[in-house]
């Protein structure tokens, strides 16, 4: 290591590119899926090209392709490093929400997450935005050169207590359900996560409620046609850890001798007010915008029903004129008349808000049930502590 | 002659007051690129970020790999894709500074030198991180390493490798919980409780172990250990002294506030699947 003979070296360290961005970007990012991470075991672009145009790569996608139609999505697969990538992200800028992109493998019936990158906090400036897009592209163009799956399989987003119901997730579950056949949305709740729990969720959209939002049919008959209530929007998909072996071993090694963790602490902390309180808070407000929705159902029954009363004594009118034009032997005027106003059907409001309050009040509920429920158990324990 | 000093033989910076700080992410992630090498490749090396703070620790927080090709005397590495990554995770988090590279394998082999050099025109004083994923001696060794400069006066003659302190920052890991991340396959991530009630059988098997040892010294079957007595008797004291009549109120009181919220829950989930059955109903009158 000779000071002389490095610096004789160093002018051998050149850059080597060998292929152009336009190459690897004219793929198409997410639908290539599959045989990419195969493929790129092979450094050289040509090679590349030579497996794409192969047409047994081809017909194997094509299969992969057809078989996948059949399965439904019943396990997400994540990789503990995904866990911790998203866990950083997250807790980095809590309490502002973010969000980023999952990687990963579709097999069969369960969906793997290998990898994640997180995105910048998005700003509302359209310039900003397009840059957001090129900076997806260019960090999954990036982690495919190191072999990481390049394959969209969703994203991720942190959450505050779980209020993550609402309609800008649905939107975007339905623009990446558009450009992928399947995708998972992980919820992440760092304040959670203090108490010693891993707060981690795969939600998906059930396929009947995907159908009606595609029509924007949430009127009470369709609903009822459907059988789709407010239970039934959002599905949770359970959730699998895998690490590789690799990992575990470093893992393994790595552990502390000490028999306490961190996460027994925070499990055993006494203190639940803070938290329950802003739970008790949050369920107060969705209440509030519960009865809001309410009372826009009971004015459109109103309006409805008046419209109704309207509609009966304008026919009313219209057949006893038609009686008397019929004694006067003249043409009877038509029962129906669409250019005037009563006819005209009042618009229903869409049931979609009250559906999504509805779930988040029963988020905070089932939060509350499992705080309450630890918070017993620890109170016991002291007690039985206290007196021993 | 009297005006001629004598050229001193020294390292330079002599000593470092520098340690590191590397959180279980990188590790993950080092692993992980080295699962997935090139065919061709041996090692696999990398971006390390994150910030030094003023008493010269430096935190790791995160890392990327950059390819880079190998031959017996020369390395080649890829340094537009390092600059592209890096510009993308400034992006995200522009607080995370480069603060080092990493590389697998055990200790420092000749072609470090190289890229520890160019490191060294990105950043002062760059931290060199090795992580054993070969295992060569056994077990999970990971090392830190700043470069030293041996200089005979003012000429600069070789450099050297330090090792320096480093602390695997795990109460990270330790919050999402040991089990998850040890094996290679969970089958379901712990809920609330089942996470409490392991973390109960292991508060409760502590208290066993205590309760036999003190045992065992009063019954003279190990012998008394003063430091271990005084850890106790401390743990002993940590317990507030609260009148039982005091207590019994304290536990009520949170007993009963809890209840009461349990009571609301459940009557809000009553009320919300009673207004649905009504609803139903109502739309098909």
């Amino acid at each position: 290591m000779h000071r002389k003979g490095v610096r004789g070296l160093s002018c051998e360290l050149r850059i080597y590119r060998p292929c152009s961005s336009a190459d690897s970007d004219s793929t198409g990012g997410a639908l290539q899926l599959h045989y990419i991470p195969l493929q790129l075991y092979n450094f050289s672009p040509h090679q590349r090209k030579l497996e794409m145009a192969n047409p047994m790569a081809r017909s194997f996608l094509q299969v992969a392709a057809s078989e996948e139609v059949a399965s439904p999505l019943r396990v997400v697969q994540i990789e503990g490093l995904a866990i911790l990538k998203i866990i950083k992200h997250c807790k980095e800028f809590s309490p502002a929400l973010v969000t980023g992109q999952l990687l990963g493998l579709d097999v069969g019936s369960v969906l793997e997450v290998t990898n994640c990158f997180p995105f910048p906090i998005r700003e509302e400036d359209e310039e900003i935005e397009a840059d957001g897009a090129n900076y997806q592209l260019e960090m999954m163009r990036c982690l495919r050169e190191v072999n990481v799956d390049n394959n969209t399989v969703g994203w991720y987003q942190s959450t505050l207590l779980g209020s993550f119901q609402t309609v800008e997730l649905i939107e975007t579950f339905m623009n990446y359900q558009e450009n992928i056949r399947r995708c998972v949305c992980i919820i992440y709740d760092p304040t959670r996560t203090n108490q010693g729990v891993l707060a981690l969720k795969a939600m998906k959209l059930t396929d009947s409620f995907m159908d009606l939002y595609r029509n924007n049919n949430f009127t009470g008959e369709k609903l009822r046609e459907k059988h789709l209530s407010w239970v039934n929007i959002f599905e949770e998909i359970p959730i699998k850890v895998s690490n590789s072996a690799l990992i575990s071993a470093f893992m393994t090694e790595l552990e502390a001798e000490t028999p306490v963790s961190q996460c027994d602490y925070d499990r055993l902390q006494l203190s639940t007010g803070p938290f329950l309180e802003r739970n008790v808070e949050f369920l107060i407000e969705c209440m509030d915008d519960l009865s809001m929705e309410q009372q826009k159902f009971q004015f459109y029954y109103r309006s409805l029903s008046r419209q109704q009363a309207q509609q009966q004594a304008w026919l009313q009118k219209r057949r006893a004129e038609n009686m008397a034009r019929k004694a006067a032997g003249e043409e009877p005027l038509p029962e129906e008349d669409p250019s005037n106003s009563i006819f005209k059907p009042v618009p229903e409001p869409s049931r979609l808000d009250s559906f999504l309050i509805t779930n988040q009040i029963a988020n905070y509920c089932n939060q509350i049930n499992g705080v309450v429920g630890q918070s017993f158990n620890r109170l016991y324990l002291m007690k039985a502590l206290h007196e021993n | 002659m009297a005006s001629r000093e004598p050229t001193v033989l020294q390292f330079f910076p002599s000593s470092t007051s520098l340690s590191a700080k590397v959180h279980p992410v990188v590790i993950f992630n080092i692993c992980d690129c080295y699962v997935r090498r090139p065919d061709q490749a041996e090692r696999v090396i990398g971006t390390l970020l994150g910030s030094i703070s003023p008493d010269g620790t430096v935190e790791i927080r995160n890392s990327y790999a950059v390819p880079h090709n190998e031959s017996s005397d020369q390395v080649a590495l890829d340094i537009d894709y390092h600059h592209n990554m890096l510009t993308s995770h400034q992006k995200v988090n522009p607080k995370e500074v480069i603060v080092g590279w990493y590389s697998t394998g055990f200790g420092v082999s000749g072609g470090s030198a190289l890229i520890h050099d160019f490191y060294s025109r990105e950043v002062a004083n760059p931290v060199h991180l090795t992580v054993d994923t070969g295992f060569r001696n056994g077990e999970a060794s990971i090392k830190a390493f700043v470069s030293v400069n041996l200089s005979l006066g003012d000429r600069q003659i070789a450099a050297q490798f330090q090792e320096i302190p480093l602390d695997l920052r795990m109460i990270e890991a330790e919050r999402v919980g040991f089990d998850i991340l040890k094996t290679t396959m969970v089958d379901k991530v712990p809920n609330d409780l089942e996470g409490m009630e392991a973390s109960m059988e292991r508060l409760l098997a502590l208290i066993d172990d205590v309760y036999k040892y003190v045992d065992n010294v009063v019954e003279r079957r190990v012998a008394p250990d003063n430091k271990i007595g005084r850890f106790i008797s401390d743990t002993v004291n940590s317990i507030p002294k609260i009148s039982p009549a005091a207590f019994d109120k304290l536990v009520n009181d949170s007993l009963q506030d809890h209840l009461l919220l349990l009571y609301l829950s459940s009557l809000t989930r009553t009320q919300l699947s009673l207004a649905e059955k009504l609803n139903t109903a109502a739309q098909i009158l």
